[in-house]
């Protein structure tokens, strides 16, 4: 019993002395701000995570859209209000859907990639080799992964709303025969510019700094052996997958807390 | 040459996330940035306001002309108090213009319409509209319905 | 710069969780010889290497490289000092994505604000040092592992540093690899005029080309001196590991009870 309770406590000590790692690690990586010489090195990470995870989000991002759209047709058919299948979209996509599943795929795709990366060169002493040459590897390897993370998932979540509504609107307007004009009208009538579009980004910023953080501090943190990696790996989408919904909850709270 | 690569992916990458957040900016939120973006506010006193949301529109013979910025309670009276954000600088409607909360088809949204009267004067900003008709309530129109027929 | 010694450690402790890795280390490393660390598996001979690179903190004990003490310096110091040292790392290290020519040229492009056709100048001395000039374009997973040991030494290189340190270099390496590695320690420690720092377990290579050896064994030096010294030695357990007979005063077997016991299955 005792035993069983000491275990217990050593493992929350452990998680408390996890969270304290990461936020050195962040604040030591974040501490320089990046110089014009960074550049290119940014650049190529963006290319990394955000142009690899174009083509999955483009792709979830059309599927989503298409399958609300037709589920709000059915629905709101009912009603006869087949004109509010836009509005409905819109929101939807704009206050959760965008920010939430591209965050989760960024997670899987992005994040899962970043820890794998780090996580192998310090398995192959890449990183204590840098060290050792007098570069250190939180500004070179682990501050411009953290740059391109902050820059690339509101990117990708603005493209996912994009195009989740077009793939809405071809469903709605084309294939169920919805008038265009309304579709439009009826998503500017109603969509807010901060209350709907503002608040989407402002939680995409956020999924991008947690899941970013995750990945990175999970592969700078890996044990050197390959289950190592394989591990990091895995608790980088678990962990950043429940901190992206739970991190959702507390936002939809704060920002749209107004339900009585 | 593979840098080059990877460098234009990656500003295209960049220019179509901007473009994306710009499209849903103008195209999705209708934000116009030439239009005048005046607006004034007037309120109105109602005995209830069941089922009305702040942001719900409303509009002048079916236009949209602002929306609801506040709903407030006045405890004393126990009134609503609904504050509405009109387009405009003010001195257009009467000061009896008149206000009533409709509903969008059946069981559609909530807002509130108004209908201008014939004074001289005008409403300005902070200006409070008296003549006011509250929200139909579903629940007390079938029941003044069933005592209605129960007394005949 | 008149100290005979460049690197020098004095009553080190170190240990990692319950484990004692060092328990009252000192040995030191004089200028222009190759001194070699010698001592089995585990017996923190790469926690050593770190620790004379300012990567790890030791619990007590001074460590001296160049005159500075490795212990008191900051950050920007101590990655000042590592200018100073290269260091040829057990697993090569090289970064994946470079390819040889950009290895070599990293620490060069990092440290120095030298034109592009300089460090193109540098980098293909440094990797002719090595003979693999015709291996510039490869990448690291294009390499066999004797040749990216190789590219690893001409980075570690790069900055010509004062102190080189080699984490068992031969580990892993074919014959002639490990004949081609030997010869060019040694004329790289002549070339630079550098003072080289090896730590191995290959007695027989290690033997040939250093000037003084230490043997390491339970957190202490055990035994010193040069290689031909040790033969002789009147430590039984020095002499078992120079000769490296598997058996004798450091056992063969890990304590157990008496196998008969674990055959019949009536142990403890
Ligand atoms: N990151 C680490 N965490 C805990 N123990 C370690 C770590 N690295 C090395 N050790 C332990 O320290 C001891 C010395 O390791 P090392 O210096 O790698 O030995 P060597 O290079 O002589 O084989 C070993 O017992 C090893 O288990
Ligand atoms: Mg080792």
């Amino acid at each position: 019993m005792i035993g069983f309770l000491r275990g217990v406590g050593n493992r929350s000590l452990d998680r408390v002395a996890g969270v304290g790692r990461a936020t050195l690690v962040l604040t030591a990586a974040l501490w320089k701000v990046p110089r014009l010489s960074d550049v290119p090195l940014i650049v190529k990470q963006i290319y990394n995570v955000g142009v690899l995870s174009l083509v999955i989000v483009v792709l979830s991002a059309f599927c989503i859209g298409a399958v609300l759209a037709l589920q709000f047709h059915t629905q709101l058919g009912k009603f006869g209000a087949q004109d509010a299948v836009g509005v409905g979209l819109a929101l939807v996509l704009l206050r959760e859907l965008g920010p939430v599943v591209t965050a989760l795929l960024f997670a899987g795709r992005a994040g899962s990639a970043i820890t794998a990366e780090i996580g192998l060169m310090k398995t192959t002493e890449q990183l204590s080799s840098m060290e050792m040459m007098g570069v250190d590897p939180l500004h070179r390897i682990v501050a411009p992964r953290l740059w391109a993370g902050f820059v690339s998932l509101p990117l990708l979540t603005a493209i996912f709303n994009v195009v989740a509504i077009y793939g809405g609107m071809i469903v709605a307007v084309e294939w169920m025969g919805g008038d265009q004009g309304r579709f439009w009208s009826g998503i500017q009538a109603e969509v807010d510019i901060w209350d709907d579009i503002g608040k989407g980004v402002v939680k995409s910023i956020a999924f991008a700094v947690v899941v970013t953080w995750i990945a990175v501090f999970q592969g700078y943190d890996t044990e050197p052996t390959p289950e190592g990696i394989g591990l990091a790996t895995t608790r980088t989408v678990v962990v950043s997958s429940v901190m992206v919904l739970a991190i959702d909850f507390l936002l939809t709270l704060s920002m749209y807390g107004d339900f009585k | 040459m593979l840098m080059r690569t990877v460098e234009i992916s990656t500003g295209a990458f960049v220019l179509a996330g901007t473009l994306a957040l710009i499209f849903l900016a103008v195209r999705i939120s209708g934000v116009n940035l030439t239009a005048d973006r005046s607006s004034y506010t007037v309120m109105a006193r109602f005995n209830d306001v069941a089922g009305l949301q702040t942001r719900a529109k409303v509009s002048i013979a079916g236009v949209t002309v602002g929306r609801v910025a506040a709903i407030d309670v006045d405890m004393e009276y126990g009134e609503a108090i609904v504050s509405m954000e009109l387009k405009g600088s003010g001195g257009v409607l009467s000061m009896d213009t008149g206000a009533q909360i409709l509903t969008e088809g059946i069981l559609g949204a909530r807002y509130i319409n108004l209908l201008p009267g014939a004074d001289e004067e005008t409403l300005s900003d902070g200006d409070v509209i008296e003549d006011t008709q509250g929200a139909m309530v579903l629940e007390n129109l079938i029941g003044d319905l069933v005592t209605r027929l129960g007394a005949s | 710069m008149d100290d005979p010694n460049l690197v020098e450690i004095k009553d080190l402790h170190f240990r990692r969780g319950a484990r004692v890795v060092f328990d009252g280390l000192s040995l030191t490393v004089p200028r222009g010889k190759i001194t070699a660390i010698m001592g089995p598996s585990g017996s923190g001979k790469t926690t050593l290497l770190r620790i004379i690179g300012g990567q790890i903190k030791p619990d007590a004990g001074e460590i001296r490289v160049a005159g500075r003490d490795v212990g008191g310096l900051g950050r920007a110091e101590l990655f000042e000092l590592r200018e100073d040292i290269g260091m040829l790392f057990q697993s090569s290290a090289l970064f994946t994505d470079l390819t040889a020519f950009e290895n070599v040229a990293f620490p060069l492009r990092e440290h120095t604000d030298l034109p592009e056709d300089s460090i193109r100048d540098l980098v293909l001395m440094k990797l002719n040092a090595v003979g693999l000039r015709g291996a510039r374009d490869l990448l690291p997973s294009q390499l066999s592992g004797g040749m990216a040991r190789r590219v690893a030494l001409a980075r570690a290189i790069a900055l010509d540093p004062q102190l080189l340190m080699y984490d068992e270099p031969f580990t892993g390496q074919d014959p002639i690899a490990m004949g081609v590695l030997l010869s060019l320690i040694k004329k790289l420690n002549g070339a630079l005029n550098a003072t080289s720092l090896l730590v191995s377990h290959d007695i027989h290579e290690t033997a040939s080309i250093a000037d003084k050896i230490y043997i390491v064994a339970d957190g202490k030096v055990v035994g010193e001196g040069h290689p031909d010294v040790l033969h002789d030695h009147p430590s039984s357990r020095i002499r078992q590991f120079v000769a490296g007979r598997p058996d004798g005063p450091v056992p063969f077997h890990y304590p157990a009870d008496e196998f008969v016991y674990d055959v019949l299955g009536s142990g403890r």
